[in-house]
């Protein structure tokens, strides 16, 4: 079924107008149109969730992300120091914008895996902590994450009341093989021309899949991804960044906006989760395990993930290099702890790189962007003029 | 009334003086690693697997107890100072910046002079945990082992051996056990000893039997050792010496000196008025002045999480099958680091189950800036314990380290204020 309004005979513009006012919405129409024509909804907390399970249940994987929204019941039941989306998140459940049949979190950080008990206290639907594998060397972990998705499969047959089979699950994951190829077209894109999909529009066609059925999705990729390769708007001078720091809670749209107006974002790492797998998921074979090596093998880098063949500042600099980007901004978000700690490290190697950043932090609440603008542009400015 | 303590006997206080002099030689024993380049284990105290450690007799290091001494000696923030003009922003755990500066100034801590890592054990116990021994792998590029122990995943789910999901996760850890076991042969060059592996987890086994024992005997009135403070050093051993001889010893004595004390009704405090269980972790900026503010009111913390998850989940009491050693070790981790991340984010029917027994009559929380781990959940697993049960409670927030967010006077109102509470309600109830 579709949950977006029909977009098909629209302009581009009006298209990823309406896109991001749903985006920003906290009611999540989407979701209220999925489940008002009888459709089960599996919150999950990011970075990173194996969506085809929920997706083979005839399930909406939605990816809790925060909102720009006041957290006022849910303020009242965490401590003060800390960050914004674990609060808004779960006010979104507290005050109804959103309804859930189950929700998934994960030990990511030390915050947010505290998340999978709050819930479980507050609702009376299944919540619970999905423990992706934290030893990602461990020549066991596949094995052991294959169990894992295992056992998810089955909490959420219980929830759907039907088996979710192996060819289940191979269909969902041929859906979401295509997603991650449009995905990656997408990122081709604004490597190679980034004047035609600026950073706030390529945020918005990315982050909406996580609140709309993937096939619906994959057709708007598929309609909207020519157009922008179409559109003629012509090359500035402007400098090419990388921005690092959106794994998990989000910079505003306003925010990414406002670092385009003086910048090309080449790459990033935000919503890394909906682009964690790199490559094809095989279908062929036992579905879970090959979920469970991609998610090992194959994948992207992230602060809340160790391991040890994937050094994060290395990774950056791979980042910075295979995008042809002249800079970075490393951001992290208010409160976050292992985006906070990345900074240091990301800082030092960019140092010894010779790689000129940005430093900064955000809160998705946030509403004024002069001051990092101005300062944006200076360092912009003595980059391009050093 | 004053209670007349016989001090004479020798039994009465011992498993503090004890305490401090094996924490003495321990942090001694750091200081001559760091002069003889003995190659040194740094380890956390959730998952600190220090049984498979001492079969290869690496010396220990805990930069967790290292950071909190730093607090407790008052010049914690001198080191949080320099990791924060090196970068690490005033958001992060202050345990993590006094450590990132003791590095910084190579080794110089206020114990002696701690050594650098050769290798490093990082549980997923604690997310920190794992960033935190990222530095290290970049400072030194020394071997970094995570151990990945899954967790319980919802409320009511703890599985147990035969269950097929616990015998996976068992399988996973014991996989990791045998990897690790590997990377402590290459490190130390030193062959795997499973008789000696017996050796150190028969002493484990007294020693969680005994911590086991000794927080049961808190349910005593008077209550025979504070859970804040005695308690603290008696964790100190319990982390430290897990595994070896001196600890087993400590911990047999302590029993013995804590039985002692119930059998003579000789409490921690001279009039105990109110009993109360502490959750989070002690502000040891003000350690001493935070818990006088309770007891100068008859207050006794009489039991904590802080004893359970802070002992790597040991007071559980789980005891190894030396039978079959390393099948029964990876039982015993999963058990216990779960037992331990348990005590941090379920902790509200616990705590109800504990009202009764240990006669509470009330609850402190105590969440600080540095430890979201602990802290996040707090407020609402205490509204979820005052749904469940009729106790009052105190939520006080501060920090561990961090003295420039630990505020004294509004601590002691809140606190004042609690304990007029429960004066109130004991008069309302007695009328």
């Amino acid at each position: 079924m579709q949950v977006l309004d029909p977009w098909d005979h629209k302009p581009l513009d009006d298209v990823l107008s309406d896109l991001r006012d749903v985006l920003e919405d906290p009611d999540y129409p989407t979701v209220k149109r999925w489940r008002a024509a009888g459709g089960k909804v599996l919150g999950h907390f990011q970075v990173y969730f194996p969506e085809e399970i929920a997706h083979a249940a005839g399930m909406l994987p939605l990816k809790i992300r925060g909102a720009q929204i006041e957290a006022r019941q849910a303020e009242a039941r965490f401590g003060s120091y800390l960050c914004s989306i674990v609060k808004t998140s779960l006010e979104l459940v507290l005050s109804k914008h959103i309804e859930l049949e189950m929700f998934v979190t994960h030990p990511i950080c030390d915050a947010a895996r505290n998340l999978g008990a709050v819930w479980g206290r507050n609702f009376s639907y299944p919540c619970q902590i999905l423990y992706l594998p934290q030893n990602a060397n461990s020549a066991s972990a596949s094995a052991y994450l294959r169990h894992e998705y295992d056992r998810l499969r089955r909490s959420i047959e219980a929830i759907v009341g039907r088996t979710v089979t192996d060819d289940d699950l191979r269909t969902s994951m041929a859906v979401f093989n295509e997603n991650r190829k449009l995905l990656r077209d997408l990122y081709t894109l604004k490597r190679l021309r980034p004047w035609v999909l600026p950073a706030d529009e390529a945020y918005v066609l990315v982050a909406i899949g996580g609140s709309i059925p993937r096939e619906e999705h994959n057709a708007l990729l598929k309609a909207m991804l020519p157009q922008i390769e179409a559109r003629t708007t012509r090359p500035q001078d402007r400098l090419r960044i990388v921005y690092e720091g959106g794994f998990c809670e989000q910079p505003p749209i306003d925010l990414l906006r406002a670092i385009a107006q003086s910048t090309y974002i080449v790459d990033d790492d935000l919503m890394i989760g909906l682009r964690w797998i790199l490559t094809d998921v095989p279908t062929a074979g036992d579905p879970l395990l090959n979920l469970a090596e991609c998610y090992l093998e194959h994948s992207s880098y992230s602060p809340v993930q160790h391991d040890l063949r994937k050094p994060k500042e290395q990774m950056l600099l791979e980042r910075i290099t295979s995008s042809g980007a002249g800079a970075a901004i490393i951001s992290a978000a208010k409160m976050c702890e292992p985006g906070l700690e990345e900074q240091v490290a990301y800082s030092r190697a960019l140092d010894e790189a010779g790689i000129p950043y940005f430093v900064s932090e955000f809160e998705e609440s946030m509403t004024s962007f002069e001051n990092l603008q101005t300062q944006l542009e200076t360092f912009v400015e003595n980059v391009l003029f050093a | 009334m004053k209670v007349e303590r016989p001090v004479a006997d020798g039994i009465v206080g011992r498993g503090m003086t004890e305490g401090g002099e094996l924490f003495r030689t321990w942090f001694d024993r750091l200081s001559t690693a760091a002069a003889t380049g003995e190659k040194t284990a740094y380890v956390f105290v959730m998952g600190s697997l220090v049984e498979i450690l001492n079969v290869f007799d690496f010396p220990i290091s805990f930069p967790e107890i290292n950071s909190l001494q730093t607090a407790v000696r008052r010049v914690a923030h001198e080191y949080l100072n320099q990791a924060e003009d090196y970068g690490y922003s005033t958001d992060i755990c202050g345990y993590v910046k006094a450590d990132v500066a003791v590095q910084l100034r190579k080794g110089a801590h206020p114990m002696g002079t701690l050594p650098p890592p050769a290798l490093a054990i990082a549980t997923n116990a604690c997310n920190t945990y794992v960033k935190w021994a990222e530095i290290w792998e970049r400072l030194y590029h020394v071997p970094v082992f995570t151990l990945d122990v899954p967790g319980t995943r919802t409320a009511d789910g703890q599985t147990w051996p035969g269950n097929a999901d616990f015998d996976a996760d068992c399988a996973y850890v014991a996989a990791q056990l045998r990897e690790l076991i590997a990377l402590c042969e290459r490190v130390s060059g030193r062959k795997f000893d499973i008789d000696r592996l017996r050796e150190v987890l028969g002493h484990a086994n007294t020693m969680s039997r005994s911590w086991k024992r000794i927080i049961d005997l808190n349910r005593a009135r008077p209550a025979v050792f504070s859970a804040l403070t005695e308690g603290t050093v008696y964790l100190g051993v319990a982390n430290g010496f897990r595994g070896r001889p001196e600890g087993a010893r400590y911990f047999e004595r302590l029993v013995e000196e804590m039985e002692y004390k119930v059998a003579h009704g000789l409490g921690t405090i001279d009039e105990e008025q109110y009993r109360l269980a502490f959750v989070g972790v002690p502000c040891y900026p003000i350690f001493r002045r935070f818990n006088e503010m309770f007891t100068e009111w008859g207050g006794v913390f009489v039991n904590s999480t802080y004893l359970w998850f802070a002992s790597g989940g040991t007071s559980l009491g789980y005891e190894y099958d030396l039978t079959r050693p390393l099948e029964s070790l990876a039982e015993g981790v999963l058990i216990n680091v779960r037992q331990a991340m348990d005590a941090m984010f379920y902790t509200d029917r616990t705590l109800a189950e504990l009202v009764e027994p240990f006669g509470l009559d009330g609850v402190v929380y105590h969440p600080i800036k540095s430890c979201r781990t602990v802290s996040t959940g707090l407020a609402d697993s205490r509204r979820a314990l005052m749904a469940r049960v009729d106790i009052p409670s105190l939520f006080i927030e501060s920090d561990m380290m961090d003295k420039r967010v630990v505020s004294e006077a509004q601590l002691k109102n809140r606190i004042d204020a609690f304990f007029e509470g429960l004066a109130t309600r004991r008069a309302a109830a007695l009328a």
